[in-house]
């Protein structure tokens, strides 16, 4: 299997991405530069933090309509994972393959800290190697993470176990004081309807490596990793094709 | 002289008025004069007053640097060079530097600080390393004027966006707060960078016929004359030089970073250089001086952002995000197709010439022609006469007994809980929750600690790094000043258990021309060299920055020093903070009755007096060695140097840093090791040097005293750290302080927050 890291100019957690998918998981990934409309045949495609194109217009604006979008945007549509972080995840907002939207923090200024994370949802291809309300440490760093949607929207994600990750302190809660942004009703990481697509404010890669003395993030690796072999494996027993999209 | 090329043509006539404007004094113009046998012209006398400035020409200091050491094992690249290069091992480098930003951060701090941490980060990418870390060392004044909290607000803001975009994680620094840098704040920044060793490039210009190339952002009108206005004094019209500040663009810094390294990663370059101050300028004659080349550029062929730019204006504008490179000319279309998929202009301007000449065209018409080795070179400089003011004297020499003693139990804790409310002392959490910290993934100790570790890509090794300086102490003692920058540093690093390995300095200093101000500089810069050779950390280069002042009152003199060392094994460092309650508490080093520049007196007694701490060498180097052995056996649990506030500060930050404190303490600080009469004021709050707090499990604490006598350091063990949340419960010299641990850790982290809630607007 492979992960593809989509590099727009101004992507600066591309690398990281590929350290933990490589150093940190131990499989196979690969670049996918912005310009290119080929995703080489990856399994899943990561959108990495950063700033993509400055973020000059409003953060991930300019990034959807880049070239490799278009057959980004058609591999998630046909099922293929898709994980967003950070500007990943803006990103996918503004491609409208996830609800919401993300807007300046609450304080106004970037932040970078560790927070408490709530998996809320560990049947997702993302979260399958955490258990349901496991309270994880992830740094965000952001100036523009404060997740936003209509009360409708809010509910539905609710309503549909749509919330994957939610801010919380120490004793699991989802206080006002544990919510690094402002982000509504502490969300921290949202997956599509369809379930093949997340996006994630924290950076679980800059959690995945042991030489840095915390791990809570592989498990997003780990659960990637684990769908596509499942996906693979029903494949074969099927003895049809694989869901389209998702490759070889 | 000039050969087949006509002499450039003169369309303004150049006054002594021109000259004085251009910052020349006349015998520096007499200088150009004979260098050119010819009156220069306009574009000439530009290209000269840069190069000549204080800022690219040292010709204040240039004399004094010299007397640093700058070699060393360790050594790859000293100064000279674009950045410093030390060998880590197994193949692998590390570039480092430090820059000032002061003048353009005290005119516009936001763009200024921004525009800073830009330059030095392609200081460190044009040496071909990746930059892995940021540091910003900071001077403002007090945080109750309005003025310093938008200065440190604008500073903080424009440090953290350029090196969150860019993707450099800011792992550490220092935030000072003294009235003395109210309207002239100091903002430096040091990047550091790996590279294997086998990739090291130079900014070089070399092989005739070589393809001299323009790339990243447009040239505009921006900056023009920076290097000039960062060698003058601020006055009150600054302000309206805002147009010599530039504006910062870290996106495209961002991919001339990626591009850089690729070009050089595929040896496509001879030599690339940064158009820092005095732009195309600096760079050009530079990387020509450097290879004993010329070089003959054409400035109609650069591109620019507006139109009808002069060449005077094109050769000196500082727009940012801008590289020289000079390609191999077999590989010119490789670095083109490199620069287009990154979406750069690139523009060939010129060709590397043998006739030693910097010539500069105008659609073919020649403005300039300057012989390269004497601008560059041969920059007048000037060894000075230095008479101490005395006032500082009479500052030095004062009486202080009257701040020795306490006169209640009382007091030592108004005292305390002072130190721990002044931002200089208090957490900065308020400033590195605004930097990125973690991206990258090598931050295995960020802000908030000692120095900071980085992993490195050289096997199990990882980077210590710090930057240090005490202002007030140079001020009352330039040479034990200039010492103590060093020796705290090397301190810091060896706190983590990491050996310190070589410095890079930035000397931020007021008007050179003012004797009692020479004298600062000369005595401050012969204190860093002493430390230098008795620690065996040369300097690999840095910056000067001078003019520092406003209203006629220079800063304090403050040489801020930037150090790097190296942890053979990243799970054998040692923390700052206390890890265990059971944990012994030890002292090593002796306190001496020393409260002279203490921020003791400053932020108790508002008293900027007596004379700072002793500073000798020799313990220096002993404990930086115990520190370093006591790495390598992993017989500590913390190490935490004691600098500002004393060891009663320093207990307390052990206490307060740690991840799941903040720990209780019971010490009793009159089992310290002596030497002579301590008075209570000194024994809580003195600042004598060479001292650090450490802790360690109680069975392994003998083996620690057979190392430290082993190292003739002074040890002491003086009590234990207590449960989470418990009390500081502290005796010495006749009293006795119990505050509870949350009380302290409240003020520690609220007492910058607190003075900033207006400049954020919310409380959030």
């Amino acid at each position: 299997m492979k992960f593809g890291i989509v590099r727009f100019p101004g992507s600066n957690c591309d690398q990281d991405v590929f350290r933990a998918v490589t150093e940190g998981l131990g499989r196979e990934a690969t670049y996918l530069w912005h310009k290119s409309h080929d995703l080489q045949g990856v399994d899943v495609v990561v959108l990495p933090g950063g700033f993509s194109y400055g973020d000059y217009l409003r953060a991930g604006a300019i990034a959807r309509f880049s070239p490799i979008m278009r057959e980004v945007v058609q591999f998630a549509r046909d099922g293929g994972l898709t994980l967003g972080i950070c500007n990943g995840f803006q990103v996918l907002c503004e491609a409208r393959l996830l609800p919401g939207a993300l807007v300046r923090n609450r304080s106004l200024r970037f932040r970078c800290v560790e927070v408490g994370v709530k998996v809320e949802n560990a049947e997702t291809p993302f979260t399958s190697a955490y258990e349901e309300g496991q309270r994880l440490v992830i740094p965000v760093a952001h100036g523009e993470g404060q997740y936003v949607a209509d009360p409708a929207t809010l509910d539905a994600l609710e309503a549909s176990d749509r919330v994957v990750f939610r801010y919380v302190d120490e004793r699991g809660l989802a206080t006002d004081a544990a919510n690094p942004n402002g982000s509504a009703r502490n969300i921290a990481g949202i997956i599509n309807e369809a379930g093949n697509v997340l996006g994630v404010m924290p950076h679980p890669e800059r959690v995945s490596l042991a030489a840095l003395g915390n791990t809570d993030g592989l498990g997003v690796f780990v659960s990637l990793a684990r769908a596509v072999a499942r996906s693979d494996a029903e494949g074969l027993t099927a003895g049809g094709a694989r869901p389209a999209g998702v490759g070889s | 002289m000039t050969g087949a090329v006509a002499p450039p043509t003169h369309e303004i006539e150049i006054t002594p008025e021109l000259v004085e404007d251009h910052g020349l004094s006349p015998e520096e113009y007499e200088r150009i004069l004979e260098i050119l046998g010819r009156t220069p012209t306009i574009a000439e006398l530009g290209v000269f007053s840069a190069m000549w400035s204080e800022h690219c020409g040292y010709k204040n200091s240039r004399p004094l640097l010299r007397t640093l050491p700058t070699e060393g094992d360790a050594v790859v690249q000293g100064p000279g060079e674009n950045a410093g290069v030390i060998d880590v091992g197994e193949g692998w480098g590390v570039a480092f530097k430090i820059e000032s930003h002061n003048h353009p951060s005290a005119v516009e701090p936001y763009q200024g600080a921004a525009t800073g941490s830009g330059g030095i980060l392609r200081d460190v990418f044009t040496m071909g390393a990746r930059p892995i870390a940021l540091f910003d060392s900071l001077r403002f004044g007090s945080l109750d004027s309005p003025r310093s909290r938008y200065l440190f607000d604008g500073v903080v803001r424009g440090v953290g966006d350029y090196g969150n975009c860019v993707g450099v994680p800011t792992v550490g620094g220092e935030a000072v707060f003294d009235p003395a840098y109210e309207k002239n704040p100091l903002v430096n920044v040091m990047c550091v960078g790996v590279l294997p060793l086998e990739r090291l490039i130079r900014g070089e210009a070399s092989g005739v016929g070589n393809p001299v190339m323009a790339v990243g952002a447009r040239t505009g009108r921006d900056g023009i004359h920076g290097a000039t206005f960062a060698s003058e004094e601020l006055d009150e019209e600054s302000t309206e030089s805002r147009p010599q500040v530039q504006v910062g663009d870290p996106f495209t810094e961002k991919l001339l970073l990626e591009a850089s390294l690729e070009l050089i990663e595929r040896d496509l370059l001879v030599g690339i250089q940064d158009m820092g101050a005095a732009g195309l300028t600096s760079s050009g004659t530079e990387m020509a001086a450097r290879s004993g080349s010329g070089i003959d550029i054409d400035v109609a062929l650069v591109p620019v952002r507006e139109e009808g730019m002069t060449p005077y204006e094109i050769l000196l504008s500082e727009s940012q995000e801008r590289m020289l490179l000079v390609a191999r000319p077999e590989h010119e279309a490789d670095v083109r197709e490199v620069l287009e998929r990154w979406d750069l202009q690139a523009a060939t301007i010129g060709k590397v010439t043998d006739d030693g000449l910097f010539r500069v065209r105008e659609n073919g018409r020649v403005v300039a022609e300057i012989p390269v080795q004497p601008l560059v070179n041969e920059c007048p400089t000037y060894t000075r006469e230095g008479v101490e003011d005395p006032e500082v004297v009479r500052l030095r020499g004062m009486d202080l007994s009257e701040y020795r003693t306490f006169g209640s139990d009382e007091s030592v804790e108004d005292a305390l809980r002072t130190l721990l409310d002044a931002p200089t002392i208090a957490s900065k959490r308020w400033i590195h929750d605004q930097y990125d910290t973690s991206v990258q993934t090598n931050t295995l100790q960020g802000p908030g600690s000692d120095c900071a570790v980085l992993r490195l890509p050289a096997g199990k090794r990882a980077l210590a790094a710090t930057t240090d300086g005490n202002g007030r102490y140079t001020y009352l003692e330039p040479r034990t000043g200039g010492r103590i920058a060093v020796a705290e540093a090397a301190r810091n690093v060896a706190c983590s258990g990491a050996r310190p390995l070589a410095i890079t300095n930035c000397l931020n200093f007021g008007s050179p021309l003012r004797p009692s101000v020479y004298h600062q500089l000369a005595e401050a810069v012969a204190g860093m060299g002493e430390a230098c050779r008795a620690l065996d950390t040369p300097v690999t280069g840095g910056n000067v920055s001078l003019y520092n002042e406003t209203g006629g009152r220079p800063v304090y003199p403050t040489p801020v020093v930037g150090m790097l060392g190296v942890i053979p094994d990243r799970d054998l460092r040692i923390g700052s903070h206390f890890r265990n309650a059971g944990d012994e508490i030890v002292v090593l080093g002796i306190t001496r009755d020393e409260i002279g520049a203490s921020e003791y007196l400053a932020a108790c007694h508002g008293l900027v007096a007596g004379a700072p701490p002793a500073l000798d060498l020799e313990e220096a180097r002993r404990l930086v060695e115990l520190l370093v052995a006591m790495g390598e056996v992993g017989a500590v649990h913390s190490a935490h140097d004691c600098s500002d506030g004393g060891l009663a500060v320093a207990l307390a930050e052990c206490a307060i840093g740690a991840r799941v404190g903040p720990f209780g303490i019971e010490a009793d600080l009159d089992q310290v090791p002596l030497e002579g009469e301590v008075s209570p004021a000194a024994l809580w709050f003195g600042e004598s040097q060479s001292r650090v707090v450490a802790s360690c499990t109680p069975r392994r604490c003998d083996e620690l005293e057979d190392l430290a006598r082993a190292h003739s350091v002074a040890f002491a063990r003086i009590g234990r750290v207590a449960e989470p949340g418990s009390a500081y419960e502290v005796r010495a010299g006749g009293h006795r302080v119990r505050i509870e641990v949350a009380e302290l850790s409240r003020i520690y982290e609220s007492a910058i927050p607190r003075r900033m809630r207006e400049e954020a607007g919310l409380t959030s």
